[in-house]
Order: C-alpha cells, then structure tokens, then sequence
C-alpha cells in the first residue's frame, strides 16, 4: 500500500488490475490517494504509469480489485502536452472557461465567471496571453493553462501526466513550485513522470511502478540502483550532490563504452 | 435582371430555395462538430443508412417514410457508436458494415419495389421537385432543435470535443452528450436529404466548416462563418442548379468547393495550417469513455 499521507483518504485501489485488450498493464495494484499527498509515479514507457492515473482518473475500470472514490471528489487532471490537439480553434481564455461545466449554461462567460478566469491566469503569469490562440503559446505557457484549466474546478485532486515533458529547465522548476505551493494549500497532487533528476527527485514521494509497485516511499527510499534496475530493467548509479539525488544512466561498464 | 428574379415566380423553386438556404447553415452549423471532431466519415456513413430506412419506410408505410428514415438513421448512428465502444471493432469499421449494408437494402428495395416517393436518382442527388409544406415544416424545426441543443450545451460540446476525457470527469456526460450529438446530426441529415442528396450530404457538412477553420481560430466565429458559409452555398447553389439544370445537390457542393479555393488562395499557407489536423479520425469508443462518474 502506497501513500504518503495521514489525512482522509481520497481514492484507494485496492489488487486492482487494468488491461488493454488482453494485455495486463496493472497487476494487482494497491494504491491510495490521501488528501495531503504529493506523489510522483515513475516508470519505464509502457510500465503502467498513465494507466494508473487514469484509474485514479475514472477513465478506465479495472478488470479486477476495488477501485474507491470519494463522494462527490472533484479532480482535475493536466494531460499530456503531446496529447492536445494545439489546431482546436480556441483561445486560452476559452480553454480555461470549458472546466466550468456546473451551474450557468449560457455559451458566453459571466462577470464573474471572466473575473475568476482572469484570476487564476494572472495567479499563474500568463493573464495577457488570455486572448491567444492556444497554438501560440510555449510549452510552459501551455503547461500553465492546463493548470488554469484544472485550478478552475477548485480540485481536491490533482493528477498531472508528465508535467514536464518537452519544457525547459526554468519552466520546470516553475512547474515545480506551482505544483508545492497548490500542494500547500491543501491540494492533493499525484503526477506521472521519467524525469528522475529534474522532476521525481524533488518530490516528497515516490512511486516506483512496473506492471506493479515495485517501491514506494522518499525519494531517499525509493532512487537506489537496486530499486531503479527492478523498475527500469537497467542498471543505474545513484550520486549525491550537495544533498540531492543524481541518478546517472548506465552502469559504468556502458558509459565506458560508449566513450 | 429579371432572369434573376425569374425562377422566384415558381413556387417550387421557391420552396427549394428555402429548403436549400436553411439546409446549407443547418448543415455548416452541425457541421463544426462532426469536422472537429474527425467525424467526417460518419455523416457520409448515416447519409448512406437514412437511404436505406428510405427505400424500406416507403415500402412498409409509404405515408410516414421520413419517419421511419428517421427512425432508422437513429438507430443506425446509435448501432455505430455501440458496436464501436464495444472495443472490438472500430468505429471506422462499424461504419463500414452497418451503413453500407443499410445502403446496398436500399438500393435493392428500390430496384425491386420501386418508389412512392422521390426517384433514386434524386434521393442520390437532391432535387427540389415535390418539396411539401410540411418537408419544410421538419427542416424548420430540426433547424430549432440543433440551435437550441448546441445553445444549451455549448460549453459541453466544446469540452467534449476537445478533450472528452477530461470533460467525462469534469461533469459531461460525453457518452450522451455523443448520443445526442447523432440524433441531432441524423435528423439533420434527414431533413435536408431531398434537397441536397444522400451522396452529397457529408461534403455539406464538411465544407462549410473546413472553410470556416481556415478563416478563423476562434471556436464561436468558426460556428458563425460554417453556418453562414452554408447557407450562401444552399441559395447560390440552388439558384445555379435552376440555370445549368443539374441537380440542385451538384451545385450546392461545387459552390462550396469554389469557395473553398477562394479562400484557400487569400488564406494561404495560414488557412492550411489552421485546418490541419481536421483528417485525425477520434474514435467512437475514444469519445466516450468506459466509466463515469
């Protein structure tokens, strides 16, 4: 059983199994989501990594084990920059406005409803690109209107696939702190990622995922070479510099190699 | 001048003219969804089902046969979507089979049985000969229909369109939402077959709003160019098939294709880029996840 937290738990998967078509892709997974959780999932492609979320998600029945939800739980979830469709004619204001799916069903956005809008897109930096076209932005701009989009719910959960990927250094560690302070405020976050060094090694958990949990716990716990070659099949060093993990690929036989 | 106002001294064509305006921005308004949605295939699919539940409505109940088209193209855009989430067999596949057999029953029901109503000729083609009060009564009202259901759930069609998943767990039901979409779209087909021909019908739908894509990245203002795109195409193209006398489906479609060219050649390679990605094929089952909540 995985989880960092002691609040109220949110989702639990209990021997849950998921597959597509006949293929298994989680085997026999326990796993729960705390309301104080902040929770990175890592993996080899193809380990299970999005299947999981997307169990947490709703998205996909397991085909064995109990899958429990909180009543009325909102979640939001930030997909994969790779998985938009970045031609969809409409604007960034327009993105974040299709979230308000409750309540007012006029097609045009309310006072309030723009005034709330524009205020999470000033909260995240990119209140003055409201107006653009969602193609136009960066991949940290796209990033942040994702996470526009997914604050607007106001949600317990957040589930993030690869939040990472495809952006560069400083947007990253922008993500990163976007991510610790809505944790701070009582958000519970759970994010998919294979970015060890700039992205998993800097959360408080990790999940360790290949068909199964394979390990979970700090990152302290989880990023050894034991742990990383169970879960990735490959043999890693694991360094510490000025107090931080550095996980480098290849045994030093390959890296000699490859030189 | 007068030659233009010539064919109005004929009521035919003045109910034509009607039928075929409302068609062409019934059918670009829908269209927006179908096209963005990578949909395409389908409305070319259920054109082809409805002509089925024609020939067989005509035959068992001659005097309610668009019913019973409607009934049929229904039941055929509900069949697709099923077989399709089922996971087995792929929506592009399940089109394949269910609406082409529907066609092929229809095809021979016709050569066997003959026809009441329109001639197989014009179920294919469109025509505005014999367009009753009440034809444009029901294109009217499917008209109302589709505005008020796209009016009502604007913001959900569009979160579904764009990313069901999300949408599903956000409170849209996107597999009803998908179901009613279909209605929406085979009544849509349905009333505006006469005019416009069961083997012309999809490129209405997909035109105006391919052009609309091209001129716009706005999703409300490529609502409003589709539907108005449409319904210059229906009148233009009504008004060209009565001078050239071929049927009036033909010309609909060649004005909207002129169009097209037009704006492809003032939009360049910026029109191009903005309708890319229109072909990408979302799959039935994809749309409409397996569990919600």
């Amino acid at each position: 059983m995985t989880g960092t937290g002691v609040g109220e738990i949110l989702v639990r998967l209990d021997h849950v199994s998921a597959r597509y078509d006949k293929q298994i892709v989680l085997d026999h997974v326990d796993f729960h989501v705390h309301e104080d959780q902040f929770t990175g999932i890592v993996g080899p492609s193809g380990a299970g990594k999005t299947t999981l979320l997307r169990l947490l998600l709703g998205t996909l029945k397991p085909v064995a084990g109990t899958l429990t939800t909180e009543p009325d739980l909102r979640v939001a979830y930030v997909p994969q920059l790779e998985t938009v469709d970045w031609n969809f004619p409409i604007t960034v204001f327009e993105c974040v406005l299709m979230s308000r799916t409750q309540g007012r069903r006029l097609p045009w956005a309310s006072t309030t409803e723009r005034a709330r809008v524009m205020s999470v897109l000033d909260r995240l930096g990119i209140a003055d690109l409201s107006q653009r076209h969602i193609r136009e932005l960066s991949g940290g701009q796209q990033q942040r209107m994702f996470l526009a989009r997914a604050l607007l719910r106001e949600p317990q959960l957040l589930l993030l696939d690869e939040p990472t990927s495809g952006v560069d250094v400083s947007t990253r560690h922008d993500i990163l702190h976007l991510l610790g302070d809505l944790h701070e405020d009582g958000v519970a976050i759970v994010l998919t990622t294979h970015d060890l060094n700039g992205m998993a090694a800097h959360l408080p958990h990790l999940v360790c995922v290949n068909k199964r949990i394979v390990a979970d716990g700090s990152p302290a716990e989880v990023i050894t070479p034991t742990v990383l070659e169970e879960t990735f099949g490959a043999r890693m060093e694991v360094l510490e510099h000025l107090g931080m993990l550095v996980v480098v690929d290849g045994a030093p036989e390959v890296r000699s190699k490859a030189m | 001048m007068d030659a233009l106002f010539e064919p109005l001294s004929y009521a035919f064509f003045n109910k034509g003219l009607i039928v075929a305006t409302l068609s062409g921005a019934l059918l670009g308004f829908i269209g927006v969804f179908i096209v963005l949605r990578g949909m395409s295939y389908i409305g070319h699919g259920l054109s082809h089902s409805i002509f089925g539940g024609f020939a067989a409505s005509q035959l068992f109940a001659a005097q309610f046969y668009m019913l019973g088209a409607g009934l049929w193209g229904i039941a055929s855009a509900l069949a697709i979507t099923t077989v399709a989430r089922r996971g087995r067999v792929g929506a592009d596949a399940a089109i394949g089979v269910i609406t082409t057999a529907s066609f092929a029953l229809g095809v021979a029901l016709f050569a066997k049985f003959g026809t009441s109503g329109p001639s197989f000729e014009n179920a294919l083609f469109g025509s505005i000969l014999g367009i009753s009060v009440q034809q444009i009564i029901g294109l009217v009202a499917v008209s109302i229909l589709a505005a008020v259901f796209v009016f009502l759930r604007y913001r959900a069609l569009i979160f579904s369109t764009f990313d069901p998943d999300v949408a599903d767990v956000s409170g849209v039901r996107v597999a009803r939402l998908e179901a009613m979409l279909m209605i929406v779209l085979s009544l849509a087909i349905l009333a505006t077959l006469t005019v416009i021909g069961v083997t012309l019908v999809a490129a209405m739908l997909v035109i105006p709003a391919v052009i609309g894509r091209m001129l716009t990245d706005s999703f409300g203002k490529m609502l409003a160019w589709s539907t108005g795109i449409g319904m210059f195409c229906g009148f233009v193209g009504m008004y060209a098939s009565y001078y050239a006398g071929v049927p009036s489906g033909t010309m609909i479609v060649l004005v909207g294709a002129v169009i097209f060219v037009i704006v492809l050649a003032i939009t360049g390679g910026r029109g191009l880029r903005r309708s890319a990605g229109l072909d990408k094929h979302h799959d039935v089952a994809e749309l409409a996840p397996v569990v919600t909540r």
